[in-house]
């Protein structure tokens, strides 16, 4: 394991779409990272069941969304596609029938290639399903050993990229949102998160390194997006889910001392700041992910991109065309605009990148966490602490300090009922122990033990 | 003894002064019917602030938290009384489906609202909900769902429930991809846009204007 004690990018202009200090090759030359953003595009079944009897449809749906998007790709001339197949639980569970879907797409893809010329990889995103038990059983079983299973075969079949949107910590998480306990937050991401992602990830980077692939990155998809659904639906404070979303580096940030090398998964917007720091490349999702989910940071999020996401829509015809083609077609002009800002030098892309960086950041505390800035001070809080806990205080003030800085001086919105909570958190904050099993003793006579299974994250 | 306090002590999520004043009512005799009535006054108060957007979950939280402090030291009473919980409601995720931070909290608000929750949790199948609906004789199931491949799912346990002879419990279903017009498709009897409108919604199927 690698720990990361310096930024990577520390010059906020230098955080910027398109490029990161360590570019990745693909097997058909994609250079992630390496002066151009590509489309990365992600789609799901409409409402249906999966199962042994529906398998034919479920392969029939996943066919036509390929193929319309492939279409509509060599169509617009992509530079390359990041094609993402998050499995459903039922895929993970029978590693057969997720098979029965990668060998669909890779297929495509590669004939594509073939007749078209049109460069394109697979990331692959198995559900973490050890949590389709509860209190989940994270180290072992017959649902982790499905999980591996299927990440091993389709990496042998072909797929490149490696990621998974992993729930260790969720547990306690849940309760902690509903709570606004940002103790208990900090417990949840800092330390069962950090020790679930130092135990999974090396599982993932161990396939990876077999079948000569990328074990690329993890997300709090769980964590952060569940806090900023629910800052959306005004059920907390839009200020939590922003010290929420900086903490939540701390988590993700585990999976590339463990061997992930990018591009980290698109609904991890703290991925910006794990590019500071990692100087892997990003994928990223905003404005044209609004199929999948609302968000504040529509244009924030693409500052520093490395690929552009769509996040994921389902099967359902449009007028266009069927929804996942229009929206490949959406990010593929996202894209092409960014890569036209590049192609004029990096004053054309600077001023892109703080336009899309500005039109947020006023509006919304968890899109000023996320501008360029505010990122490298993130990062640099988190690399300057000895411990993932103390990264996770050092990021969540860093975070308080930023907000409460900006709306002092009239650059940022803070709704009235939110003001109190920025002195309420950061109070909190200065209340945790220095010390790390003081932490942790604390917190175990306070979360709802029997949501988990303390050995499986060393807390027995 | 004024029994504005212990409502007030509710709105504001004061443990110790809810648990304080129900011991200082019981004290000074007052019928546990009408503490009862204060405690829940509270909770609705506080559930229509959050309503209209002006308090957050974790203030609903503490107030929940202190009616339960109170309900500690009632429970007692009520029961020997034979005052029981006027609703019982019957909640889970459906099959398929883990996510459970709405199912939470519309739970939390029919607590507020004192119906009898019995939690299911998540991932569970049609035959645990039949056969929950039998143990527990619900007025109220609520069923959740935030996938939309799992929406099916409330499709077939609103089948073996009405086909299990559940007829006349009152199916309530919500979540993020669930529309109005999907609850009629599939012979649910409302639908429950948000954690907020779920008592609202329970109360119009089961309470005095449903008759």
């Amino acid at each position: 394991m690698s720990e990361f004690t310096k930024l990577a990018i520390e010059d906020p202009a230098n955080l910027i779409f398109g490029f990161a200090p360590k570019p990745l090759v693909t097997r058909r030359g994609m250079r992630i990272g390496g002066g151009v953003v590509y489309p990365e595009i992600n789609f799901t079944l409409p409402t249906m069941f999966v199962n042994g009897a529906t398998m034919p449809e479920v392969c029939r749906q996943y066919r036509e969304m390929i193929d319309g998007v492939l279409k509509r790709a060599c169509e617009l001339s992509v530079p390359g596609l990041v094609v993402e197949f998050e499995t459903l639980p039922p895929m993970t569970e029978n590693p057969d029938w997720g098979m029965e879907v990668t060998n669909i797409l890779l297929d495509a893809m590669h004939e594509a290639h073939a007749k078209e010329g049109l460069k394109s990889v697979l990331r692959m995103t198995p559900n973490d399903t050890r949590e389709m038990v509860r209190p989940p059983v994270m180290r072992s079983g017959e649902l982790w050993e499905n999980m591996l299973e299927l990440f091993d075969r389709s990496a042998a079949a072909g797929a490149e990229l490696l990621s998974i949107e992993s729930v260790g910590g969720k547990e306690v998480h849940d309760e902690a949102l509903q709570s606004c306990d940002v103790g208990q937050v900090i417990f949840a991401l800092c330390v069962m998160g950090v020790r679930d992602m130092r135990f999974l990830w090396p599982h993932i980077r161990e396939i990876a390194d077999r079948h000569n692939v990328h074990a690329a990155g993890d997300t709090a998809c769980g964590f952060a997006n569940t806090a900023m659904v629910l800052a959306e639906q005004k059920l907390i404070p839009r200020v939590f889910a922003a010290v929420v979303r900086s903490i939540s580096a701390v988590r993700s940030l585990a999976a590339y001392e463990c061997g992930a090398v990018g591009p980290g998964k698109d609904c991890g917007y703290e991925n910006v700041i794990l590019k500071a720091i990692t100087g892997y490349p990003m994928a990223m999702e905003g404005k044209s992910a609004a199929c999948a989910h609302l968000s504040p940071v529509g244009n924030v999020a693409a500052a520093a991109c490395d690929t552009w996401s769509n996040e994921s829509v389902q099967n359902v015809r449009l007028l266009g065309a069927m929804a996942p083609t229009c929206y490949l077609e959406q990010i593929a002009y996202d894209t092409r605009l960014f890569n036209e800002a590049i192609s004029d030098g990096p004053v054309a892309a600077g001023f892109l990148q703080r336009w899309m960086v500005r039109s947020d950041i006023e509006l919304d505390p968890q899109a000023l966490v996320l501008a360029p800035e505010s990122a490298v001070q993130i990062a640099s809080a988190i690399v300057g602490s000895p411990n993932p806990y103390r990264a996770g205080v050092a990021a969540g003030l860093a975070a308080i300090d930023i907000l409460s800085d900006a709306f002092k001086d009239k650059r940022l919105r803070i709704p009235e009922r939110e003001v109190c909570w920025l002195d309420s958190i950061q109070n909190a904050l200065y209340d945790l122990p220095e010390s790390e099993s003081e932490f942790m003793t604390e917190m175990m006579d306070q979360v709802d033990r029997s949501t988990f299974r303390p050995a499986d994250y060393e807390l027995d | 003894m004024d029994l504005s306090q212990l409502t007030d002590a509710i709105k504001s999520g004061n443990r110790k002064a809810a648990a304080l004043l129900t011991q200082e009512a019981i004290d000074a005799k007052i019928e546990p019917r009408a503490i009862l009535d204060s405690l829940i006054v509270g909770m609705d108060d506080i559930g229509a602030r959050f309503q209209r957007n002006e308090v957050f979950v974790p203030e609903m939280l503490i107030a929940a938290r202190a009616m339960k402090e109170s309900m500690i030291i009632l429970e007692p009473l009520l029961i020997a009384a034979g005052i029981r919980p006027e609703y019982t409601a019957l909640i889970g995720t459906v099959q398929g489906d883990l996510h459970d931070i709405g199912k939470n909290l519309v739970s939390m608000m029919w607590k507020g609202a004192n119906f009898n929750v019995v939690d299911l949790g998540t991932n569970v199948p049609p035959e645990k909900f039949v056969e929950a609906a039998k143990e527990h004789n619900p007025q109220i199931i609520g069923l959740s769902a935030l996938l939309t491949t799992t929406m099916p799912s409330m499709k077939t346990t609103i089948e073996q429930l009405r086909a299990a002879g559940l007829t006349s419990t009152k199916i309530i279903i919500g979540g993020a991809p669930i529309t109005q017009e999907f609850a009629n498709q599939i012979g649910a009897d409302a639908f429950a846009p948000d954690a907020a409108s779920a008592v609202e919604v329970a109360r119009y199927l089961v309470g005095p204007k449903a008759a």
